[in-house]
C-alpha cells in the first residue's frame, strides 16, 4: 500500500440558469414552481413552424460572466443544434453552441480550499488564491422536466424548457472535492454579484457535473484511472462528497482491477444523496452522436467593440478582489472580509457605512454579528432591513466613543430594524447610554467601597482573591447604575483607588 | 368572373361591382365541380370563407377602408400554420394537428382582407417534385389529369390553374413553387431568402425554405408580394428593411427595364427537352425584340448544386422533423411498449417513404465522422454557387433558363425512381442555395399542349426588377390567358 502515490484530477462543468425575465428564445416568463406547463408558448413547446428569437439580455448576461471569468470574448459567435431524443426536449434538439462558444480561455481565482471555513478568524491570510482555467462558456436552452409519477406513464413539465442556461467548463485543474466546492461557491458569488443569476441550488439554478480521475504512480510507472462524470449534482455538499467518494472508489478499483483510462471507457455515474455513493448509470447501447450543425433559424451574433464595451461597463468589482481589498484597506481578517463580500448587497452596504464615517472594524462587527443574523432570520439582505448605512455608521461611532456597550449596540441595531429610528434616540429611549462621567461614577465607587469592606480588604491583600474582588466591586457599581456605567471607566476608577 | 385576375377582382369588389360573396360562392361552385378530379385541396372552409366575404362586402358597403386583397378568394399550402382547420403538411403524422397560432403570412393575408378558401395538397413535408408524396391525397394536373401537377406546392399550382382560387401561397425549398407553376401554366415566385417571414411555415430545409405566391399573372404575384413581404421580428432570418427595403411591387411594374441584359448559361440549357429549349429560345427572342442584350454567363459549380442541396436540405430536415415523435402532439403509435418505441413506432407508422428516405440521408450526412465530408463540403459548394451568381450578375440583370428539364410527367412515372425525381430539380435548386429570387412564368407549350415555364433569376432583393422583367414578357404574349382543358 505504501509504494504508490496518487494525484486527483477534477474538471467541472457548471450549468447556471440566467435570471432574465423571459426565456432564451421566446417571450415566456422564466419561472419556478408555477403550475406545470403554464409558462409555455408554441415556440418553447417546439410546435410545427415556430422560430426562435435570441434573448439579447441573456446573451449580454452570458458575456458578462465570460468577462468576469477573464475569458476571451470572440466578436463572432453562432448557434448550433444538438440532437437527441428525450421527452423533456420537445424539438428533440437543443439550441446550444458547439465550436464557437461566446467565451473561451479564461480563468477563475478561487480562495484556498477550506479557507473560508477556518475557525481562527483573525489569522492572517497567508494562503494564496488558486487560478483555475476556464475552457469555455456557452449559452443554451434548458430542457423541461420529466416527472416519473405513478403507473405506466411519465408526465412532462415544460415550464423550464427554454430557460437561458450558461454552461461553464473548467480545465481539469481542481485537486479534489474541496477545491471543486470552492470554485462552485466562488462562481455562485460571482453570478450573484453580477446580478445574472440567483444561483439558487434548491431551484436548480446551479447544477454541477464533475469529471474525475486519478494519476497513480506505482513502482515508478504512471497509471490513469478511467474518467468518471458524475451527473446533475445540485448542492455544494453533493459536489464535494461525490468527488471525494469517487477518489476513494477509483483508488480501490485500480488496486483491485488495475483498470486504466482508454478510449471510450469513460463512464457516467449518478450521486445517491441518501447512501452517499456514486452509482453507475445505465450505459447507452450506442455512443451518443449529437449531430451538431449550425442552427439555420438564428443568425450568428456579431459582437461589436461598442457593444462589448457597453457590457464591460456593467462589470463590478468581483467578490474575491473585494475580499482581498477589505483585508488590505480596512485591515479586516480574511474571514470577516469573506463574510462581508459574500453578497454584493452586504458589501455595498458595508462600504456605504464606512463612507459615511463608520470605523470599518466596528461596522464590520455590527454587520457580521448582528445585521447578517437579523437579515438571515428575516430572509432578506442586510441592506433590506430598513436600517440606513448612516445609522449603522453612527452606531459604530457610539460604540467607539464608549457611549454604548457592544451588547447594547446589538439591542439598538435590532430596534433600528424594527422602528427605523436613529441609534442615539433609541439608546436614550432604551436607557442604554453608558455613564462615563468620571465624577459621578467616582462617587458611586466610593459608596460601593464603603459598603463592602471585605472586598476592599481582599483587593489590598493581593493574590488570587484580589482579582475576583475587583470584579465584584465593578459588578456592584454596574448594578447600581442599572448597567449604564461604562465598565472601562469604572475599572479605571477602582484601579486608581487602590493606587 | 372566372377570367379575372386577383387584382382585377379586388378592384371590382372594392368598387362594389362584384361582391366578395358572389366571387367566393363562384369559387366554391367550381370547387364542387372540378375538385373531385383535380384534388388540389386538403381542406376547404366554405362557411367561414363566405362569412368573411360577407363581412368584407359589408365593410365596403359602409365605405370603410379595406385591404389589398379585400374579398379575394385565396388558398394556402397546408404547411402554413393556421388556427382554423388542420395543418397537416400532407402527412399522416400531423393529420389531426391543429395549430395554436397563425403563421405570419396567414396573419398578413387576413389583415389584407383576403378570403382563405382552403389549404392545398403538397408532397409530405414539401419533400418531392410531383405532389405524389402526399400522405393524404392525390392531385392531378388540370392540363392533363393523367399527369402530375409538379411539387411540392402542386395543390396550390393546380388550384390556381384550375381557377379554384384567385391566388395561392406556396413554399419553395428547391423549386417547389416554380416547378409546379411551370407544370401548371401559372406564375410562381420564390422571393429572396429572408424577404418573406417563415414564422409558421412548417420547416423542411430551414436555410432554403421561402414562401411565395402562385398566381395567374405577374401582376398578381406583385400584389401578393405587397401583402406578404417584409421583416418579421418573429423570424430572425427575415431581413431588416433598413438593409433591404420592401417596395410597392405594383408601382413600377409596367415600366420595362431599360438596357436589359439577360444572362444565359448555354451548357445548362442543353440538358432540357427540345420543346423546353425551343420555348426558352422563343421567349428570349421576345426580349431581344424588346431591345434586350443577351450575354453568356458561366455557372462553373452548377454540376454540384443537386448534391449540395440534397445534403443541406436533408440534414436540416432530419433535425426539423425530429419533433414529430408522438410525445407532444401528432400521431402516436398505440403499439409502443416504452418511450423509445413511442418515437420509433409513431414515426415508422406515420411518415411516408420519401420523408423517411430524406431523414435517413440527412442523419447520415450529419453523423460524426461524416460531417466534414458531406455537410461541411456541401456548405462550401453552396458558397461557390453563391459566388457564381454574384459574378454572373456583374454582367447581367437577370439569368434566364428552364424551370424544369421536362413538362409535367405522368402520374406514377417517377415515383419508384427517386434519383430521377431529384434530378428534375436541376434548374431550380441553385436559387435556393444562393438565396436569390426566381420566377417561373408561362412561356409556351409542348407537343402535348402541356405548359412550359420560363425561369428568370435575379440578384438578392431585386424582386421589384424581376417582376418588371417578367411583366415585359407577359405584356407581349397572351400565354397566361390560356386555360387548361378542365377549365
Amino acid at each position: 500500500m505504501s509504494d504508490f502515490q496518487h494525484k486527483v484530477i477534477v474538471g467541472l462543468e457548471i450549468h447556471v440558469q440566467l435570471c432574465t425575465r423571459s426565456k432564451m428564445f421566446c417571450g415566456c416568463a422564466v419561472a419556478f414552481g408555477e403550475q406545470a406547463n403554464s409558462r409555455v408558448c408554441p415556440v418553447c413547446l417546439g410546435m410545427p413552424g415556430v422560430l426562435p428569437v435570441m434573448n439579447k439580455q441573456a446573451f449580454e448576461y452570458a458575456v458578462l460572466v465570460g468577462l468576469a471569468l477573464n475569458c476571451e470574448i470572440p466578436s463572432f459567435t453562432k448557434w448550433d443544434r444538438k440532437s437527441y431524443y428525450y421527452p423533456d426536449l420537445p424539438k428533440n434538439y437543443q439550441i446550444s453552441q458547439y465550436d464557437l462558444p461566446l467565451a473561451k480561455d479564461g480563468f477563475i481565482q478561487i480562495p484556498p480550499a477550506g479557507g473560508k471555513k477556518a475557525k481562527g478568524k483573525d489569522e492572517a491570510d497567508s494562503a494564496q488564491s488558486k487560478r483555475i482555467g476556464i475552457i469555455r462558456a456557452h449559452l443554451e436552452e434548458d430542457a423541461g422536466k420529466n416527472l416519473h409519477t405513478a403507473g405506466n406513464f411519465s408526465s412532462v413539465d415544460l415550464n423550464r424548457t427554454g430557460t437561458p442556461l450558461l454552461e461553464i467548463v473548467s480545465e481539469p485543474d481542481l485537486s479534489g472535492g474541496a477545491e471543486a466546492r470552492a470554485l462552485a461557491v466562488e462562481l455562485q458569488r460571482i453570478v450573484r454579484y453580477l446580478g445574472v443569476s440567483e444561483g439558487d441550488m434548491q431551484k436548480g439554478q446551479m447544477r454541477f457535473e464533475p469529471n474525475i480521475n486519478l494519476v497513480i504512480t506505482k513502482d515508478g510507472k504512471e497509471f490513469k484511472t478511467p474518467i468518471v462524470e458524475v451527473k446533475n449534482l445540485n448542492s455544494f455538499r453533493a459536489l464535494e462528497r461525490s468527488i471525494d467518494y469517487e477518489v476513494q472508489r477509483q483508488l480501490d478499483e485500480f488496486l483491485e482491477t488495475g483498470l486504466v483510462l482508454e478510449m471510450g471507457n469513460k463512464t457516467t455515474r449518478g450521486w445517491d444523496d441518501e447512501r452517499e455513493v456514486t452509482v453507475l448509470q445505465r450505459e447507452k447501447e450506442e455512443a451518443h452522436d449529437y449531430r451538431y450543425f449550425p442552427e439555420p433559424d438564428l443568425v450568428p451574433v456579431e459582437l461589436t467593440d461598442a457593444w462589448l464595451d457597453e457590457i464591460r461597463g456593467r462589470l463590478c468589482e468581483l467578490p474575491l478582489a473585494r475580499q482581498v481589498r477589505y483585508v488590505e484597506e480596512y485591515k479586516l481578517s480574511d474571514y470577516d472580509a469573506g463574510v462581508l463580500t459574500g453578497e454584493r448587497g452586504t458589501a455595498d452596504f458595508f462600504e456605504s457605512a464606512v463612507a459615511t464615517g463608520g470605523e470599518p472594524k466596528r461596522v464590520c462587527n455590527l454587520l457580521t454579528q448582528v445585521g447578517l443574523k437579523l437579515a438571515n432570520e428575516k430572509g432578506c439582505g442586510v441592506d433590506e432591513l430598513g436600517v440606513t448605512a448612516q445609522s449603522v455608521a453612527d452606531l459604530a461611532g457610539m460604540v467607539a466613543l464608549g457611549d454604548v456597550s457592544a451588547g447594547a449596540a446589538a439591542a439598538i441595531f435590532e430596534a433600528m430594524a424594527e422602528t427605523g429610528k436613529e441609534p442615539r434616540l433609541l439608546a436614550d429611549e432604551l436607557s442604554l447610554i453608558q455613564k462615563s462621567d468620571a465624577g459621578e461614577l467616582e462617587a458611586m465607587v466610593d459608596e460601593v467601597l464603603a459598603a463592602n469592606p471585605q472586598a476592599v480588604k481582599d483587593v489590598t491583600s493581593g493574590g488570587k482573591k484580589s482579582k475576583k474582588a475587583r470584579g465584584f466591586l465593578l459588578g456592584q457599581v454596574m448594578q447600581k447604575t442599572k448597567g449604564q456605567a461604562n465598565p472601562k471607566v469604572v475599572s479605571e476608577i477602582i484601579a486608581r483607588k487602590f493606587g | 368572373m372566372e377570367e379575372l385576375s386577383a387584382k382585377d377582382l379586388r378592384e371590382r369588389i372594392a368598387a362594389g361591382r362584384i361582391t366578395s360573396v358572389e366571387a367566393t360562392g363562384a369559387v366554391f361552385g367550381r370547387i364542387d365541380e372540378r375538385e373531385p378530379v383535380i384534388g388540389a385541396y386538403l381542406s376547404t372552409y366554405r362557411e367561414t370563407a363566405l362569412a368573411r366575404a360577407a363581412e368584407v362586402d359589408r365593410r365596403i358597403a359602409a365605405g370603410e377602408q379595406v385591404g389589398q386583397l379585400a374579398g379575394v378568394p385565396v388558398a394556402i399550402k397546408d404547411n402554413m400554420c393556421s388556427m382554423f382547420g388542420a395543418t397537416t403538411c400532407a402527412s399522416r403524422i400531423l393529420e389531426n394537428f391543429h395549430s395554436p397560432y397563425n403563421a405570419t403570412v396567414v396573419k398578413k393575408l387576413l389583415a389584407a382582407d383576403a378570403v382563405i378558401v382552403g389549404k392545398t395538397n403538397m408532397d409530405e413535408f414539401a419533400m418531392g417534385s410531383s405532389t405524389e408524396n402526399s400522405g393524404l391525397k392525390q392531385t392531378v394536373n388540370p392540363w392533363d389529369t393523367s399527369r402530375v401537377p409538379g411539387g411540392s406546392s402542386g395543390g396550390s399550382a393546380a388550384a390556381v390553374a384550375g381557377r379554384l382560387c384567385y391566388a395561392a401561397l406556396g413554399s419553395d425549398t428547391g423549386g417547389s413553387i416554380r416547378q409546379p407553376a411551370s407544370f401548371c401554366g401559372v406564375v410562381g415566385l420564390k422571393p429572396t431568402y429572408g424577404r418573406v417571414s417563415r414564422y409558421g411555415l412548417v420547416a423542411y430545409g430551414s436555410s432554403l425554405d421561402q414562401i411565395g405566391p402562385i398566381t395567374q399573372t405577374v401582376t398578381d404575384a406583385a400584389l401578393m408580394m405587397n401583402v406578404i413581404a417584409g421583416h418579421d421580428p418573429a423570424d430572425s432570418t427575415s431581413v431588416d428593411e433598413a438593409v433591404a427595403p420592401v417596395c410597392d411591387y405594383l408601382a413600377r411594374l409596367d415600366e420595362p427595364v431599360e438596357n436589359l441584359r439577360i444572362g444565359i448559361v448555354p451548357q445548362l440549357n442543353s440538358g432540357a427537352d427540345e420543346s423546353v429549349q425551343r420555348a426558352l429560345n422563343a421567349a428570349i427572342d421576345v426580349y431581344k425584340a424588346a431591345g434586350a442584350d443577351i450575354v453568356e454567363v458561366d455557372m462553373p459549380h452548377s454540376d454540384y448544386a443537386i448534391g449540395a442541396y440534397y445534403i443541406i436540405a436533408t440534414a436540416e430536415a432530419s433535425s426539423n422533423l425530429a419533433r414529430y415523435d408522438g410525445v407532444h402532439y401528432g400521431h402516436r403509435s398505440d403499439k409502443a411498449e416504452d418511450y423509445v418505441e413511442v418515437y420509433s413506432k409513431s414515426r415508422a407508422e406515420a411518415f411516408g417513404k420519401e420523408v423517411k428516405r430524406r431523414i435517413m440521408l440527412g442523419t447520415y450526412a450529419l453523423s460524426s465522422g461524416y460531417y466534414d465530408a458531406y455537410y461541411l463540403k456541401a456548405l462550401k459548394v453552396r458558397n461557390l454557387i453563391r459566388r457564381d451568381f454574384t459574378e454572373a450578375f456583374e454582367k447581367c440583370d437577370c439569368i434566364m433558363m428552364p424551370v424544369a428539364p421536362t413538362t409535367a410527367f405522368k402520374l406514377g412515372e417517377k415515383v419508384d425512381d427517386p434519383l430521377t425525381m431529384y434530378l428534375s430539380d436541376v434548374y431550380t435548386i441553385a436559387a435556393n442555395l444562393a438565396g436569390i429570387p426566381g420566377i417561373s412564368i408561362p412561356c409556351g407549350f409542348d407537343e402535348n399542349n402541356l405548359p412550359i415555364g420560363l425561369q428568370i433569376l435575379a440578384p438578392a432583393f431585386a424582386e421589384d426588377k424581376l417582376l418588371r422583367i417578367a411583366k415585359m414578357f407577359e405584356a407581349e404574349t397572351d400565354l397566361h390567358r390560356k386555360k387548361p382543358t378542365i377549365v
